[in-house]
């Protein structure tokens, strides 16, 4: 065994995050730690690299080991070669030996699959290439332990595959790896293990070959009958539309609508324009040409206040940088959007923001000690639910969400569809902007697909993924 | 019941850092040197807080939307100038020269505010700037000389009974403005959320840019009213008054428990940490220390509350 735990304890202000967890990695094996958000995996893997000492058990480990964090740690503005030997740089009579740097940055790298020039800034890497400099960092240190720390929810599908093949070649090599992700697909495709913890326990093992449904089950304890439970409805007028939205060097004569009690979904590759023309239509972002109706009304260009007083929302991709304000609580969060609405003559009408916020909170299950908690404090898919909480408030006719369901574990991820269906019951529309393909086909009733910043296609409800695909990869005449 | 209240009072100190140095620097004090603990000191101490108190108190809202303004103290001083100038040699009523005074803070807030939100200048930047205007200004208005303030101003600085000062009681009085302002306005709320998040507060909708110009425009008023009650007070509004107070300013405001990177703060502890100021001035000048040291100690002071802050916000 490279690593032995048992037993492991460890409360934090009388909050049991772990109860007598075991957890063990051999040489040579990915070992998957799955379970939702707010489950402890992120406490374990703490105690695993030693940040915290457990309350109760033991932890041997035998070789040395290093985290790979979803937050990368290098340094943007230097070369691959520095950042790998960062703060200890090969030396001759005290100068930095560049040439030896170089060469030994090289080798390694090659380690990794990772076929760039030592000296390119880092900063000039794609997220997979720094995850790749992080791991090479990693292994230069003789880790032979590593813990992988939902690597895969920033990549492409192509990065990711290159991520899996290079961990399978480090398990080659002897490597013990701690692999943490929420795509279950993944998981069937490296895993020699899989530990599943719920609420702080470790609830079973099971071999790497396990169905996802049964994942699933362990995970939330129960079964999800549907992981995509879309429930049609009638379709009214159309309620948004945007129509030849270009802005040169983003995207191109965009054209697409969606009417009252329908869901669109937006699918294509990373960099395709899929979040830019939303921004843009929400108002954020600027646009050259085109136009955006709201229940065919004119939406003035570059103005988020008038999108939203048109009866627009936007969920954004990024919530820990646009959806929420860290600093203030779940209840100030929630009244974020409805500010405006709940102020007669300057003044804000405090105890009725509470009333309604507390009302969102208990009708989303928000798992939260209460209203006057940070936000900071809650789990992703819990946080999530507080920025489409904050945009339910203010009830819009039609609500953007890109990449809803991002790093939210899949109980959470169920119950924001079933927001989705709440939505388009009540005939609201819903834009669902993903790079989850199983998840925008599964809950859309129609998928415009873009690429190069231009709509590629559009597909009927219950399309497959291929075609999808087919359109996404299309190229353009120039 | 007793044990309840005690474990509520405690709660209440841990959760205020600065309040409990407070109440540790008045005990040592009080011990220390025996004319601190006397009802006439203790107004003194009021009365050279409230100078700094609501400076600190418009830099309370500055700080907390995220941005910071380094112009008060200069605005503080330009105010004060112009309405005494308007009194004494443009020989305007002294109510209208007081009103001219505030609405010289407001535009200057109203410039700063400008350059931040619609020039997306750094806020360090423009009230820097700002700084160096304001007080080259009350240099022009004055010529150099001090000029005697107007009736009304003078009585900012006077006692309205032996035992109520006026400074004392606008002091309250902004304090109790600031914490319905944060708490309670429109205003006060977005600036919560852009200090914490100005992305977040933009795309909920809310107007960052109009809201940096409240900010900035209500951080003038009140550097405009502190220079009044500094003027008032010596009957005079100097050319070199205020030099240097927008640094006490963001003192007290940080040793209250606002975060410089915004989205925390609240007038209490400002209200606090301009307190803590006062008395470790007053308490270090009724212990003879030198004005050289007195400096040193406050210097120690500011970044000993702030490092315990961390401390205790880290450990939880």
């Amino acid at each position: 065994m490279l690593l032995e735990a048992r037993d492991i304890g460890k409360s934090f202000t009388g909050v049991r995050a772990l109860d007598g967890v075991d957890f063990d990695v051999r040489p040579g094996e990915v070992h998957v730690l799955l379970g939702e958000n707010g489950a402890g995996k992120s406490t374990l893997v703490k105690v695993l690299a030693g940040v915290h000492q457990p309350d109760t058990g033991t932890v041997e480990r035998h070789g040395s080991l290093a985290v790979i964090h979803q937050e990368l740690t290098l340094v943007p503005q230097l070369s691959v070669a520095e950042n790998l030997f960062l703060g200890r740089p090969p030396r001759r009579f005290g100068i930095v030996d560049k040439a030896r740097m170089r060469q030994d940055a090289k080798a390694l790298l090659d380690r990794v699959g990772l076929d760039v020039d030592p000296t390119t800034p880092v900063r000039n890497l794609g997220i997979a290439g720094q995850q790749m400099v992080e791991i090479a960092r990693a292994l230069s240190l003789n880790a032979q332990l590593l813990v992988l720390d939902e690597p895969t929810a920033v990549l492409t599908d192509t990065e990711t595959d290159r991520l899996l093949a290079i961990m399978s070649e480090l398990r080659a090599q002897g490597v013990g790896l701690v692999f943490i992700t929420h795509h279950l697909d993944e998981i069937r495709r490296v895993a020699d293990r899989i530990t599943v913890l719920r609420d702080g326990r470790s609830v079973g093992t099971l071999p790497g070959t396990a169905t996802v449904e049964h994942m699933i089950e362990l995970m939330v304890g129960r079964t999800i009958d549907e992981q995509y439970p879309r429930r049609r409805t009638a379709l009214g007028e159309v309620l948004f539309k945007v129509e030849g939205l270009t802005r040169r060097g983003a995207f191109h004569d965009v054209s697409f609508h969606v009417r009252a009690g329908e869901v669109v979904g937006v699918a294509g590759l990373v960099g395709a324009g899929r979040t830019e023309v939303v921004r843009a239509a929400f108002g954020v972002d600027p646009y050259d040409s085109g136009t955006v109706e709201v229940a065919g009304r004119k939406v003035p260009a570059h103005d988020v206040q008038a999108a939203v007083r048109a009866g627009l929302g936007l969920v954004p991709e990024d919530r820990k940088g646009q959806g929420l304000v860290l600093t203030s609580t779940v209840g100030d969060n929630l009244g974020l959007v409805t500010l405006k609405s709940s102020t007669k003559a300057g003044l804000v009408d405090r105890a009725a923001q509470r009333s309604s916020a507390a009302e969102m909170a208990k009708s989303l299950r928000v798992k939260t000690s209460g209203l006057g908690q940070q936000v900071r404090e809650l789990s992703g898919g819990n946080q999530q639910k507080v920025v489409i909480g904050k945009w339910l408030l203010a009830d819009p006719r039609v609500l953007v969400l890109d990449e809803p369901t991002r790093g939210v574990d899949v109980g959470a991820k169920v119950e924001i569809y079933e927001l989705v269906n709440r939505m388009t019951a009540a005939g609201r529309a819903v834009v669902l902007v993903s790079s989850d393909l199983p998840e925008v086909i599964g809950m859309s009733d129609r998928v415009v697909v873009m690429a190069h910043g231009r709509v590629a296609g559009e597909l009927p409800a219950g399309t497959t993924q291929d075609k999808v695909m087919a359109l996404a990869v299309q190229e353009f005449p120039a | 019941m007793t044990t309840v209240a005690s474990r509520k009072n405690f709660k209440v100190l841990s959760d205020n850092g600065a309040l409990a140095g407070l109440l540790v620097l008045v005990v040592a004090l009080s011990l220390l040197a025996p004319s601190f603990l006397t009802t006439q000191n203790l107004l003194n101490v009021g009365v050279q807080a409230a100078v700094v108190a609501v400076l600190a108190f418009g830099s309370t809202f500055v700080i907390v939307s995220g941005g910071i303004d380094l112009s008060v103290g200069s605005v503080a001083a330009l105010s004060a100038m112009v309405g005494a100038w308007s009194s004494a040699e443009a020989g305007l009523p002294g109510p209208v020269a007081l009103l001219l005074g505030l609405a010289t803070g407001v535009v200057a807030g109203l410039v700063n505010g400008a350059l931040v939100s619609y020039g997306k200048l750094p806020a360090f930047i423009a009230t820097l700037a700002m700084l160096s205007v304001a007080r080259g200004l009350t240099l022009v208005v004055s010529q150099g000389s001090p000029t005697t303030t107007p009736d009304v101003v003078t009585s900012l600085g006077s006692n309205l009974t032996p035992y109520l000062p006026v400074p004392l009681l606008v002091m309250l009085v902004f304090f109790g403005v600031t914490g319905f302002v944060l708490s309670r306005t429109y205003s006060g709320r977005a600036m919560y959320a852009i200090g914490g998040n100005e992305e977040a507060a933009r795309l909920s909708g809310i107007d960052v840019r109009r809201q940096k110009l409240v900010v900035y425009a209500l951080s003038g008023l009140f550097a405009a009213v502190a220079g009044m009650l500094l003027a008032g007070r010596l009957s005079s509004a100097g050319p070199q008054a205020a030099v240097g107070y927008e640094l006490d300013a963001i003192a007290a405001v940080v040793i209250g428990g606002a975060s410089l990177s915004g989205g925390v703060g609240r007038a209490t502890g400002t209200l606090v940490g301009a307190l803590v100021l006062a008395v470790l001035r007053n308490g270090l000048n009724q212990l003879q220390v030198s004005p050289f040291w007195q400096q040193v100690v406050i210097g120690a002071v500011i970044a000993l509350a702030v490092l315990l802050d961390t401390l205790r916000r880290r450990t939880r």
